[in-house]
């Protein structure tokens, strides 16, 4: 290490120079920034103690602009690893969540209503498999019954059944659904409503499971 | 025998420049996948969801290896001109 006070370059200020007071550059000279006269040509600081040895901040917040910019680079490629890492936690919560789905199995068959409480183009607001999933059955005919849950795809809004017109709408987004199919029709939602598989045993309509669909 | 000289700076500058596009593209490619994977589930597709998590985990491998190789070019070759540690 060398020595300040032998270093004939130039003369220091042993204010600035005074340990604990190294953080302090306001108060230093600006001349007491030496380039020193290796090839890459970088300044030291005015302790002129070697760089290795230097406090932390010095390395965060260089003098240089060539330096500045590898620090620049090199905090942002730390940015770009902490961003890739949470994209991994994400597919993995993915994985876990999708594990805890099949881990609950296939929900229980559960009556949902009677045929005489529901005339045709009637609808019936329904939860299923639990109390956090609304859904809506519709009466299409005489014989043909279809379920759907009531999120709408694109941000879970409560979607309204228009059985004259023969969609589901969602007024959150101007979002349509096919009443037959469940599948999207207009607006911005991509996925088909989840449909609820029913089971008519006599009089009474059952929910028997849940279809989720992709196209 | 020919004598291993360390990278000057506007040579390390070039390799990060290229490290950082590679890691942008894997980076991109992840959120790529996490958007498919999340739109696969939501429609009850589950076979992809374990190919996805392994390759975005092997997207994330490489990005630390890169960052890995960043931290070990800044030891051995002085980076921005300064062979500085982060004890101080």
């Amino acid at each position: 290490m060398s020595n300040a006070q032998d270093d004939p370059r130039r003369p220091v200020d042993v204010l600035v120079n005074t340990p604990g007071r190294e953080g302090l550059t306001g108060t230093a000279p600006a001349e007491l920034y030496t380039r020193t006269p290796d090839r890459e040509g970088h300044t030291i600081a005015p302790d002129f103690r070697p760089d290795s040895e230097q406090p932390a901040w010095r390395q965060d917040f260089p003098i240089d602009w060539p330096q500045d910019h590898w620090v620049e680079r090199r905090d942002f490629m730390r940015f770009l690893v902490l961003i890739s890492g949470a994209f991994t936690a994400g597919q993995f919560w993915i994985a876990g969540r999708n594990w805890w789905r099949r881990r609950v199995g296939r929900p229980e068959i559960r009556r949902i209503g009677s045929l005489d409480d529901l005339p045709v183009g009637g609808t019936l607001l329904f939860r299923y498999p639990d109390e956090h999933d609304p859904c809506v059955l519709v009466r299409l005919s005489e014989t043909a019954l279809v379920a759907y849950s009531q999120k709408c795809t694109h941000l879970a809004c409560a979607v309204i059944p228009v059985p004259e017109r023969g969609v589901l709408h969602c007024p959150c987004h101007e979002g349509y659904f096919d009443l037959q199919s469940g599948r999207p029709t207009a607006g911005p939602p991509t996925r088909p409503l989840p449909r609820i598989h029913l089971d008519v045993r006599g009089r009474d309509i059952y929910a028997t499971g849940v279809e989720w669909r992709t196209i | 025998m020919a004598m291993r000289r360390p990278f000057a700076r506007d040579q390390r500058l070039t390799i990060v420049y290229g490290m950082l596009v590679f890691a942008l593209i894997l980076v991109i490619m992840q959120l790529w996948l996490l958007t498919a994977t999340m739109n696969a589930y939501l429609g009850g597709d589950e076979s992809v969801i374990w190919p996805a998590a392994f390759a975005s985990l092997f997207c994330l491998a490489l990005n630390v290896g890169l960052l890995v190789y960043l931290g070990r070019l800044e030891r051995t070759t002085g980076a921005g001109g300064s062979g500085r540690s982060r004890e101080s």
